[in-house]
């Protein structure tokens, strides 16, 4: 039996974290993520959770400290935002070439600057060549489904790799909304006891983490995180059909929304698949093949099977929460286009960045998406590549 | 504290077949410090010279558990995994009891890994910090860092025409974490042996923070004979260049006076960072020298009631 | 050495942990020496500083006195002659030109017999 709750995202992710019982926490406030370090930081007070909760001096501090929690042996966990994230970078990479499982809660946030609190994606699209897994989450609901699934596809022993799970800012961190929650003892059995490999407080093997590793062994180990980042997709697949076992709820890499018979559709990920899928509702009531698919594993990069589930597309937008200033398109758009080439007749793919800084995205605005799409499909080809939804001209 | 030749019975937490140049002065440091510990102990280490030549895969020189995650976070990294025991320890799973040492060199510490030592000292993780202070970015080829003295030669510091060499003076770190008011402070100096041992013994077995500032004779950046390693270190605190002191519960304790004052000036003479100095352009910055340390000397007599 | 040389990726511990403690002295650093340290037994008085400063680890000391020189490992950088405070001012410790390494240096600093054109 579930429990029905009103939370919001952040309460959500704090109640997850609460239940997994990580051994540390190590974090640092980063507005729209502070909740979650705040609501954590209560229930330890509270004795509700039995974690050690390092209140570090910085983001950089908190994803230092939670490597050095993680190679010690102990579920170490920690959260962050945007600027945050930024800072952790040096060793955001470095938590993933040691093979560390952590969980780590990201509430997307426009990367400064200009300096902003609200959502886009720069931030974690700017940490996707990290070599952490991504997961993306629609709304609450998802986003605590994905942490406690994070966990299990992180320590799985093909896997050893750690794991962001993303909400939206202020969309999905500050809306409440009614969602389920699992008992604490069964989420208690899904997270099981963690067996650490070669931990450090094993001190009667002593082990040497982090050491120099030159041209003669590097290649070597990139190559065993690049495997680890590959065998992750089946992993994944296999925590969600456990998942669903327990909850009924089912997830994939993707989501696909009206997509078998559509000859148009919608790329997007996070809060904004909800408003796209009200705005395919209403366009298959005007008769429209209208479709969605909202990515929700961004790494691994599910291309093979997005290829698959896009083949049969005249038309097909990515929509990109950030840019990548790289004078084509936004990261979303050239990972779908790539994983689209070598398809036989493959649909014309174009572009839409929108919502950078939290600027609003309306169903006018995915709506107007889907009726370019519809002039594409028509003619057989796309006038541009990339379109900025939503900015004043 | 044990004698040579009891300690001499006990085997090296550290090997034979680091990389360290000849003479090198961190690897008695560490000698020592483990030497010291009276539990397992846990070690992790800030890039610098002393984690890459101790950890060349697939070789490491280390006998203990040894993380190094980045430069500027080794107290972080070290608060990490001692939260981790605290956890793990309250919740059963180990019930050993296990000591954790952080080690950075002087950039790693004064500079780049400040912020990162000084939120660690400020939780109160029970952990010793241990600066190996050369007193410049010596693994990346002699820069100046904020542990450089002044008049010092360095790559970024150099003298020359119109330059002494450094300007400024060193900052003190020691002092600045005695203004943490953590349990633990002290200096230290590989050549007093039984002096270095007897404060990391201390210092693990308080509980809660200690940190020691350890000064480390290079021979590539002070530039001098790699024989001369040790007895450099021993003339940094008869010069009182380097007093040896400790600050335990905020009590300042002297822990070696120098029957005779020596002059820096033959401190700096055996070192050809500072050649230039003795110039007749650059006497007077000799002088300089002098009068600060003695300024300071005093002043330390002064808070440990000599 | 935990990871043999003809290792292929997936056959090397992860994340380049070393899981040998202390593998390093299997890596020979006594090449680097031009001047070897030579123990004159009659004056040593088993101070045991040289045991304790060696930075190479390459002292060993024995039932509490000096043992020998690890010349596999000893770099020749002095500090052990330094600290000796000898018997009578006469130097346990001295170090005097390595002829094997200086064998070896005078070899690599020869002219090539064949030069390639």
């Amino acid at each position: 039996m579930s429990i029905r709750v009103a939370k919001t995202g952040n309460e959500a992710v704090a109640e997850a974290m609460r239940q997994m019982r990580p051994d540390v926490v190590a974090a640092y406030p980063i507005t729209p993520q502070t909740e979650i370090v705040q609501i954590f930081s209560g229930f330890v007070a509270d004795g509700l959770v039995d974690t050690e909760m390092v209140t570090v001096e910085s983001e950089h501090s908190a994803m230092s400290a939670t490597v050095g929690a993680a190679a010690a042996g102990a579920r170490a966990m920690t959260a962050t935002s945007a600027n945050g994230l930024a800072l952790m970078w040096e060793i955001v990479y470095i938590a993933a070439s040691m093979r560390l499982p952590i969980v780590m809660p990201v509430v997307n946030r426009a990367l400064s600057g200009p300096i902003n609190i609200h959502c886009d994606h720069s931030d974690t699209m700017g940490a996707r060549d990290s070599g952490w897994i991504q997961i993306f989450s629609e709304n609450a609901q998802e986003a605590y489904d994905n942490t406690l699934q994070a966990l299990r596809i992180a320590e799985n022993p093909n896997v050893l790799l750690p794991a962001m799970v993303t909400m939206d800012g202020f969309i999905i961190s500050h809306a409440m909304e009614v969602m389920e929650i699992l008992e604490d003892e069964k989420v208690r059995e899904w997270v099981g006891e963690y067996v650490p490999e070669n931990p450090l407080l094993d001190v009667d093997n002593p082990v040497t983490i982090g050491p120099l590793d030159l041209y003669d062994w590097n290649m070597e180990h990139k190559r065993q995180q690049a495997e680890a980042m590959v065998q992750s997709k089946a992993v994944i697949l296999k925590v969600a059909e456990d998942y669903a076992k327990l909850t009924g709820r089912r997830y994939g890499l993707f989501e696909e929304y009206m997509l078998e018979d559509a000859e148009v559709a919608v790329v997007v990920l996070g809060s904004t698949a909800g408003t796209a899928k009200v705005v395919v509702n209403e366009l298959r009531k005007q008769g429209v093949k209208a479709g969605l698919l909202k990515l929700r594993v961004f790494r691994p990069f599910p291309a093979e099977e997005i290829a698959a589930a896009l083949k049969h597309v005249k038309a097909i937008a990515v929509m990109d929460r950030s840019d990548s200033f790289n004078a084509i398109s936004g990261p979303v758009f050239a990972e779908v286009r790539s994983a689209m080439y070598g398809v036989q007749s493959a649909p014309a793919i174009v572009d839409y960045i929108y919502g950078i800084g939290g600027r609003d995205v309306t169903p006018e605005h995915i709506r107007k998406v889907y009726d370019d799409l519809a002039n594409i499909a028509a003619r057989g080809k796309a006038d541009r590549i990339l379109t900025y939804l939503g900015v004043r001209e | 504290m044990a004698t040579l030749k009891e300690l001499s019975t006990r085997e090296f937490n550290i090997s034979s077949g680091h990389r360290a140049c000849a003479g090198c002065a961190f690897p008695m440091i560490i000698k020592q410090a483990l030497m010291a510990a009276d539990n397992p102990v846990v070690v992790g280490c800030a890039t610098g010279c002393m984690e890459v030549c101790t950890t060349i895969y697939p070789y490491t020189a280390w006998k203990v558990p040894f993380i190094h995650n980045a430069f500027e976070n080794s107290a972080a990294t070290v608060s990490g995994v001692e939260a981790a025991y605290q956890s793990l320890r309250r919740k059963g799973k180990i019930d050993k009891k296990i000591d954790f040492i952080a080690f950075g060199g002087d950039g790693g510490t004064y500079d780049i890994g400040f912020q990162s030592l000084s939120g660690a000292m400020e939780r109160g993780h029970d952990m010793l910090y241990i600066c190996y202070d050369n007193q410049a970015y010596m693994n990346t080829g002699i820069q100046r860092s904020s542990a450089t003295p002044r008049g010092a030669n360095t790559t970024t510091s150099p003298a020359g025409k119109e330059s002494f060499g450094k300007k400024q003076y060193r900052k003190d770190l020691t002092e600045v974490m005695v203004a943490h008011g953590i349990p633990f402070v002290a200096q230290a100096s590989p050549a007093m042996w039984s002096d270095l041992m007897s404060k990391v013994n201390r210092a693990l077995a308080v509980e809660g923070p200690a940190f020691m500032n350890v000064i480390q004779p290079c021979v590539l950046g002070w530039k001098y004979d790699s024989s001369q390693s040790v007895a450099l270190a021993k003339l940094a605190v008869d010069t009182c260049y380097w007093p040896l002191y400790e600050v335990v519960e905020g009590k300042y304790k002297l822990s070696y006076k120098p029957k005779e004052k020596v002059p820096v000036r033959e401190f700096l003479q055996k070192q050809d960072r500072f050649r230039h100095l003795f110039t007749p352009k650059n006497e007077h910055i000799i002088d300089e020298i002098q009068a600060e340390i003695d300024r300071k000397w005093e002043a330390l007599l002064a808070k440990c009631g000599e | 050495m935990s990871v043999p040389k003809n290792a292929g990726w997936r056959d090397v511990p992860k994340a380049g942990r070393i899981l040998e403690p202390g593998s390093a002295a299997e890596y020979e650093t006594g090449g680097w020496r031009t001047y070897r340290p030579q123990h004159i037994p009659e004056n040593c008085i088993h101070c045991l500083f040289c045991w304790l400063y060696c930075p190479d680890m390459s002292v060993i000391a024995r039932d509490g006195k000096f043992g020998e020189i690890n010349y596999k490992s000893c770099k020749g950088c002095g500090v052990c002659a330094q600290v000796c405070p000898g018997k009578r001012g006469q130097k346990a410790l001295v170090m005097v030109l390595d002829e094997a390494a200086a064998a070896t240096a005078e070899e690599s600093c020869a002219e090539p017999k064949a030069q390639t054109k």
